[in-house]
């Protein structure tokens, strides 16, 4: 491993407190258009990405929605699998697995889920594709901005702007699709009869969407993405990260294309500025590395058509490690990858554990609180009990109901009750037994249910049994 | 109760707003880009003695103007109402309200149509259970079967008769039963071989000669009420004394007890609490409630 190195301190003195900015202003970045091997990569991954985000709520699955959470039947429904609020661990779960996947891809190939998969990041390539459609190229775009209002300006500003809503509202309609059954909102939406909470709802996600990835752009990653802030922590000198050359770069500077390399006393970067011109978060990456970097890169394909071009060999920018970097070995197996790994693969096997044995059934059982108990004309003993039964299947079925741990107990009332495919059944039954004086006047008792024709779709549930001294 | 602690919660309230009011506009009329530093220094680091930035200032502004406004209308000043008079429980009164305006409509449809009809109605059922738990369960027990003093509702043996029609009369208007006291009338010897012979109606005792004297003080004391062979009467709520059905208790004491001292049964109206619809899918709850299977 590599010591830790003392930060040098330089001492830098200000020579006058003038007229300070406190707040830095933005400025606007012009992204210029690169394609390449990894914009083919971006394609490639975020296609289906974005195909299974617009088209999963739209598949049928058992006559409903394939992918719908249904919050206020508190019911979520994924393929063949229905969700109550008793399972929201594992919904807890699957986050924690998640973040936890992301920290591990982090400290292995360092920020790919920004580069390629990250909603923002993939919102906003989507926008400066449109914007480069209708407003055209980087040096169009610089000098129409700053060129008076005109009739052509005008309408290519609404032109970027309508699509960019359009594509706004798309996501957030699909968004709210997972919500709220899809084709029953685009009947209502065609008709004007949205009622108001989904109404409120896509026009919070429209704007969102909007304002994030048409204008807050590269700001949402370094001011308010908390990941971006944090994850340098996973990051070691092993990490893949975009990262220039400056042994082989330096020095850099301008010269003939034909001019002979080997005659030279540059580098290869010929501080051409196309890395800077496609950063979309408008930093140059021959700075080193730098927090603002989201690992997309559109440098390393800009800076490889140069290289191409002025007949050097590729990757002056590359996907690489400090220690690569620094001439050692990028090392895969390091224990923290193998800690990350394997704390990863626990939560994994938790999560399908927990997932293939849950019981799609639940029973609560309350005791009757008007009556201790009641002794009836025989001078048996009975306890009233108030069962809900939850079928948390898409099946109905009938169930069986013994009570454990209570001598001679009878049970008056439904005793093969029949719950249909996710009801609620609530209904009551009376437990008598006859007076025994030895028994324990405050005795526990198990209620059974087990589905008849499936033995493994059982539960055992709690509860008391009282009665009088005799 | 005293307004001090009313009148404490105000003070503190305007003292609050009030003091963070006057430490925002403090901070912020300080001189701009004076580089005045707090005189704080961490590590050689000093600290720059700057306003806020702008859209903050400008929050802290929303969030006071957000509190004074919440102050005005809703309650927060002590005791004070709040120009909207909010409170939970009208919150509450309007959730009532809306449930009741949402299911009036079915059951106002439920009303239209014979109980014999919506007492076989899934719906309707679990309407009724839902009610039954809420305004009957506590007396009857929630699965209807009742408990001494109050009758078992599944079985076929009515108090008060068990034809749908006496069912939403008991309901609606309720029933007063009244078993007098013949204590003093039959006296301690009386009222035990009273007891044994109303036990032997049901088979329980037999019936020997000596109990002659008492089933003729039965069909003159108890008869009018209980008819002459002790079957009751549901026109007054008489119970039946030959089945071996006991609201009070079958056994020896219990059945002097009553004797000697009366009972007094009351079952409450529920027109003063249940809307008419209400009152017709409870009674298709409860005339369904035996025929369902009884051990």
């Amino acid at each position: 491993m590599h010591d830790s190195h003392d930060i040098i301190l330089k001492e830098v003195a200000p020579a006058e407190v003038g007229e300070v900015d406190l707040y830095q202003r933005r400025e606007k970045i012009y992204t210029r258009k690169i394609e390449g091997f990894f914009q083919k990569i971006r394609l490639y991954t975020g296609w289906p990405l974005l195909l299974a985000y617009f088209g999963l709520p739209w598949l049928i699955w058992d006559s409903r929605q394939s992918v719908l959470f249904d919050l206020p039947a508190r019911k979520f429904h994924i393929f063949g699998l229905t969700l109550w609020p008793q399972d929201f661990f594992l919904l807890a779960l699957v986050l924690i697995i998640a973040a936890y996947g992301l920290f591990m891809v982090t400290a292995i190939v360092g920020r790919v889920w920004c580069g390629y998969t990250c909603p923002q990041t993939v919102w906003t390539a989507i926008y400066m594709y449109l914007e480069q459609l209708f407003e055209g190229s980087r040096n169009q775009r610089i000098k129409r901005d700053k060129a008076p209002w005109s009739i052509e300006k005008f309408y290519r500003k609404i032109l970027k702007h309508g699509s960019w809503l359009f594509v706004a509202f798309l996501t957030a309609f699909t968004f709210i699709g997972y919500f709220y059954p899809i084709r029953e909102l685009i009947v209502d939406l065609c008709y004007i009869r949205v009622s108001v909470w989904p109404a409120y709802w896509i026009l919070f996600f429209t704007l969102a969407t909007y304002i994030n990835a048409g204008w807050m752009r590269e700001q949402v990653c370094q001011y308010m993405c908390p990941y971006a802030q944090f994850q340098s922590v996973m990051f070691d000198h092993h990490t893949l990260i975009v990262s220039y050359n400056s042994l082989r770069g330096e020095t850099r500077g301008p010269r003939k294309r034909t001019s002979k390399r080997v005659d030279s006393s540059l580098g290869d970067c010929v501080d051409c500025q196309l890395c800077v011109q496609v950063c979309p978060t408008g930093i140059d990456i021959r700075d080193g590395l730098q927090y603002q970097c989201t690992g997309c890169a559109l440098c390393i394909d800009a800076c490889n058509s140069v290289m191409n071009k002025m007949g050097y060999s590729p990757n002056l920018i590359s996907y690489t490690s400090e220690s690569a970097l620094a001439g050692g070995v990028m090392h895969w197996f390091r224990p923290r990858i193998v800690g990350y790994l394997s704390v990863f693969i626990l939560m994994v096997a938790l999560f399908v554990y927990t997932l293939v044995n849950r019981t799609p059934l639940e029973m609560t059982v309350t005791r009757d609180r008007g009556d201790l108990f009641v002794r009836n004309t025989n001078g048996h003993i009975e306890n009233i009990y108030t069962l809900h039964i939850m079928n948390m299947t898409n099946a109905t079925y009938r169930y069986n109901l013994s009570v454990e741990n209570l001598a001679n107990a009878h049970l008056i009332g439904n005793r093969e009750p029949e719950v249909r495919a996710g009801e609620d059944l609530h209904f009551s039954i009376r437990l008598k037994v006859p007076p025994d004086a030895a028994a324990p006047l405050n005795q526990m008792i198990f209620f059974n249910l087990e589905a008849q024709t499936d033995t493994e779709l059982k539960t055992k549930v709690e509860s008391r049994f009282i009665r009088p001294e005799l | 109760m005293s307004s001090f602690w009313s009148n404490w919660i105000i003070v503190l309230t305007i003292f609050t707003l009030v003091a963070v009011t006057w430490i925002l506009l403090a901070n912020q009329t300080r001189n701009d880009n004076s580089a005045e530093t707090t005189g704080h220094i961490y590590d050689g680091i000093e600290e720059y003695d700057n306003p806020l930035p702008a859209w903050w200032f400008w929050m802290f502004v929303i969030t006071i103007v957000w509190g004074v406004g919440y102050l005005v209308f809703y309650p927060g000043m002590g005791s004070y109402q709040g120009v909207l008079g909010w409170s939970q429980h009208s919150e509450h009164d309007q959730a009532v309200a809306a449930a009741e305006l949402k299911y009036q409509d079915i059951r106002e449809s439920y009303l239209s149509r014979p109980v014999e009809e919506i007492a076989e109605d899934p719906a309707a059922h679990r309407m009724g259970q839902r009610l039954f738990g809420n305004h009957c369960a506590q007396c009857h027990g929630s699965d209807g079967r009742g408990s001494y003093g109050f009758p078992d509702l599944t079985d076929s043996d009515w108090i008060w008769g068990g034809e749908i029609r006496d069912i939403k009369h008991t309901l609606t208007n309720g029933r007063q039963a009244a078993m007098p006291a013949w204590q003093g009338v039959l006296g301690d010897q009386g009222v035990e071989e009273m007891t044994e012979y109303v036990l032997s109606l049901n088979k329980q005792t037999q019936n020997t000669p000596s109990l002659i004297s008492s089933s003729e003080k039965f069909v003159m004391y108890c008869g009018g009420c209980h008819q002459l062979n002790g079957a009751g009467n549901q026109m007054i709520g008489a119970p039946n004394l030959t089945d071996d059905v006991w609201l009070y208790g079958g056994s020896k004491s219990e059945v002097a007890q009553t004797l000697r001292y009366g009972r007094t049964g009351m079952m409450p109206a529920q027109n003063t609490i249940l809307s008419e619809a209400k009152l017709h899918i409870l009674t298709a709850y409860v005339s369904s409630l035996h025929i369902e299977d009884k051990d």
